[in-house]
């Protein structure tokens, strides 16, 4: 199977190299209308043919690849270091992506399935998708490459071949971490797409916006997809590292936010170039950033640039990175200046206090986040390289930086709506803006008045001011988003003479681009109280001996019991906790610690207990060897539930978003 | 006079904000347990989790028990938290400080992130007011415009075409 993945590469990289090649010549000659022996457009569509057929190489290597570690071949070096005999099934799925090659596979595979489809809707514009389909196989030249020569995944073991592998890092051996990998990656690889078609569009002086519509649904999906996966490993975080926090600012989590927030900019301002033809040479640089992002993102993953508790794979691979990003970027830049001329906006912005103007200060902020992340991540090297001494960017240089921005960020997600196209009267600005404003200063009070001061103990505490701020902004945001479908449901209810809630469900599939944002938003919001809410998290840590209790904010724990157990994967030993509020018991935990026989390293299993108001966590942190007791630490978490939840409503608004909107009635009856 | 009055007033609050924000700032950390959930969430654990100190508790952890209590140490004897800091930075190096220093090279971390916003703002504030100006002109020229050519004959012309078409056709 090691031999048939290895040639499975090779035909895939030689098909990507014919792709491109053919591509581009047949691209050359429709352009320069040239004459030629063959027809250009049989040309290009043998260069299409060929991506379709590399898909099926890749899938075929990828496929060779996990039917090898579910064969337990550890004649493979890969499969060797990432699985051992009693690894469960799905965790030999995702042993798949587990190591530097097999992630890189999965990079290659899912450009392979995005370009597959791509190649297969080419009728919708054949020019402009061969454009792309060329610029996406350049891309998938680079990973087969890389693939075959510098990271290859059927490597042979070397030496005599062990009865039993290493085992998966047992950090991976969660459920989240079979979805969570393959999510961020459906994201990272798809922003290839739009990146294609905005470089394609460039190249060929396409006319009009029509490339933003072709891609606009492909990057909604893509931005779903990255939202969803780093949420999915923020809950990995969540359950798995027990610190009973979710995120830590690491250079890998850094390293997915960036793109997400250039990504975020983009679905922003391409709406100003789709309604006003405005901000073309932003949305193309967006997009292109956006793209080397997440290069940079798989280079800081994958190559150890940076020290990083979640690097998983470290390798010499970096330096492939670094030169693909200065080819992609020259690229970018010499096209840029090639054709910048057919980037002038169509209109300029009349008013400081529009709404074209607030999608350019959401865009500056967002871009400014994406800075902030940047700079602190890469600031270490740059100490290193400028005073020869490395220094540690963490949590309280982010928090201290990049939170004041994202709640400005928060503030500019209620302003925008509220403000019309063009300009702003005052009267309309008083109009929109008393009623989140009230609403705003009423939060505040009702915050100071249980408890929430931006101070404690008589000293200024940062993350309760953050929290107030956080709470206050929100339920200002939420008013104006609720009274846009409030006004708008108003007025279709006294058009049509239906209910209020059917009247929101007319406005809504009417306009869903629009409403299906505001749904986003309101996901948003919802997401920041979760966030708000950490700045109230407390904990005990505690020798637990049986009938032992600890006691949590409005829980008792009880230990009753302390046991073992083992697999063929793991020994484990763990607490009974009998949980106890108002004096009755609710419900019992059981933490867990784990040593996986393979790796022989351990792990935690946290117990969780989620209410919307808070989550109960609680760890095993292991055993005074003194007493032989568990110890056992508890967290109280407020408000971590209306993080998932809000995730699940930005999830549903994106969907609602990428629905077609329906025409009202008389239109649809005057198309007829 | 209605509106100095009025600016008055809101120089007046600005200050007064400004000072409760200066006032919640001066306030010192006051007890040891503060001190040391304060100075742990800026130091980092040193065996390599990449966790903050007052965070780390993951299993098997072999040094953020012994800084705890160096922690906890350098804070009994009376030391100030700059002193700790430092005392921790002589140790263990400059990575154990969970975030640049406001002294040489590292000012530059913090400074970098404002000045950029600031610059980028100010660029689009500029940038807005200077598009807004140009619309305004260009509007109003195009009013001038048309009221010297609107003869009468043209002004028919244009409202037969926008009755026909719903626009002025181009006008």
């Amino acid at each position: 199977m090691a031999a048939f993945g290895s040639f499975a590469l090779l035909i895939a990289l030689a098909l990507a190299a014919y792709n491109l090649l053919a591509g581009a010549l047949a691209l050359r000659l429709i352009a320069t209308r040239q004459p030629a022996r063959i027809s250009p457009e049989r040309l290009a569509d043998t260069a299409r043919r060929a991506g379709i057929a590399g898909f099926v190489a890749v899938t075929a290597a990828a496929f060779a690849l996990v039917w090898s570690v579910f064969a337990n071949d550890f004649s493979i070096t890969y499969i060797m270091e990432h699985s051992n005999r009693a690894l469960p099934g799905a965790y030999k799925f995702s042993a798949l992506w587990s190591g530097q090659e097999g992630s890189l596979l999965l990079w290659a595979w899912l450009l392979g399935v995005y370009g597959f489809v791509l190649r297969l809707t080419h009728k919708k514009d054949v020019t402009l998708y061969a454009y792309a389909g060329t610029i996406l196989a350049a891309i998938q030249v680079f990973f087969l490459a890389v693939l075959n020569f510098a990271a290859p995944p059927f490597a042979l073991y070397r030496g005599a071949l062990p009865d039993d592998g290493n085992g998966l890092n047992p950090l991976l051996q969660y459920p989240e971490m079979v979805i969570h990998p393959p999510m961020l990656y459906l994201g990272y690889v798809g922003f290839c797409i739009p990146f294609a078609f905005a470089l394609g569009a460039l190249m060929m002086n396409y006319p009009g916006e029509k490339w933003i519509k072709i891609t606009r649904a492909w990057t909604m999906v893509t931005w779903l997809f990255l939202t969803c996966g780093i949420f999915l490993g923020m809950h990995w975080a969540y359950a798995v590292l027990g610190w009973g926090g979710y995120w830590g600012w690491d250079p890998v989590e850094n390293a997915s936010f960036m793109p997400w927030l250039t990504g975020t900019a983009f679905l922003h301002s391409v709406m100003m170039q789709e309604k006003k033809g405005m901000m073309k040479s932003w949305n193309v640089w967006l997009i292109f950033s956006t793209f080397l992002l997440t290069l940079l993102g798989t280079l800081l993953t994958r190559a150890g640039l940076v020290s990083s508790v979640h690097a998983f794979a470290q390798s010499s691979i970096g330096n492939w990175f670094v030169t693909f990003m200065v080819i992609v970027l020259a690229v970018c830049i010499f096209t840029y200046v090639l054709q910048r001329k057919n980037l002038k906006s169509d209109h300029q912005l009349e008013s400081l206090v529009s709404r074209e103007s607030s999608f350019l200060f959401n865009n500056l902020v967002l871009l400014t986040a994406c800075f902030v992340i940047l700079w602190g991540t890469l600031f270490p090297i740059l100490s290193e390289y400028v005073v020869g001494s490395k220094v540690t960017v963490g949590a309280p240089f982010y928090n201290r930086v990049a939170v004041p921005i994202g709640l400005f960020l928060l503030f500019l997600t209620g302003v925008g709506p509220l403000l019309p196209w063009r300009a702003t009267s005052f009267k309309s600005i008083r109009r929109n803006f008393v009623l989140p404003v009230i609403v705003l200063w009423v939060t505040v009070i009702v915050c100071l008045a249980v408890g929430v001061w931006p101070w404690k103990a008589g000293v200024f505490d940062q993350g309760n001011f953050y929290a107030l701020v956080a709470f206050a902004i929100s339920a200002g945001v939420l008013t104006a988003i609720l009274s846009e479908f409030v006004r708008g449901a108003g007025v279709i209810s006294r058009q049509t003479g239906r209910n209020f809630f059917v009247a929101i469900w007319l406005l809504t599939r009417r306009n869903t681009r629009r409403y299906g944002g505001y749904i986003v938003h309101i996901g948003v919001v919802v997401i920041v109280v979760g966030l708000a809410g950490s700045a109230f998290n407390r904990n005990v840590e505690s020798e637990m001996g049986l009938h032992d209790k600890l006691v949590i904010g409005p829980y008792t724990l009880v230990q009753v019991g302390a046991t073992q157990d083992s697999n063929l994967n793991y020994n484990s030993e763990y607490a009974m906790l009998d949980v106890y509020e108002h004096g009755k018991k609710q419900f019992q935990m059981t933490p867990e610690r784990r040593v996986y026989l393979a790796s022989e390293q351990p792990q935690t299993m946290v117990a969780i207990h989620s209410v919307p108001s808070w989550d109960l966590y609680v760890v095993y942190e292991g055993t005074n060897p003194d007493t032989g007791q568990p110890i056992i630490k508890a967290f109280l978490n407020p408000l971590v539930g209306w993080i998932w939840a809000g995730l699940m409503v930005l999830v549903f608004g994106t969907l609602v978003a990428l629905v077609p909107s329906q025409k009202p009635a008389a239109q649809r009856g005057g198309n007829q | 006079m209605k509106s100095f009055r009025s600016f008055t007033f809101w120089m007046k609050g600005v200050q007064a904000l400004a000072l409760a924000v200066a006032v919640c700032f001066s306030l010192g950390a006051s007890d040891a347990g503060s001190r040391f959930n304060d100075l742990g969430h800026r130091l980092m654990c040193t065996c390599g989790c990449a966790q903050l100190l007052g965070e780390c508790n993951h299993v098997g952890c072999t040094e953020s028990g012994r800084e705890r209590q160096e922690l906890k140490d350098g804070i009994a004897s009376g030391k100030s938290d700059k002193e700790i800091l430092a005392a921790f930075a002589a140790k263990y190096g400059a990575t154990v400080l969970a975030a640049p220093t406001t002294q040489g090279f590292d000012l530059v971390a913090w400074i970098a992130p404002f000045a950029v916003f600031g610059a980028a703002l100010l660029g689009t504030i500029l940038l807005v007011r200077r598009w807004a100006l140009s619309s305004a002109g260009k509007a109003q020229a195009a009013k001038d415009g048309e009221a010297a050519s609107d003869d009468p004959e043209t002004k028919t012309l244009r409202e037969k075409i926008r009755r026909e078409t719903g626009s002025d056709g181009g006008f």
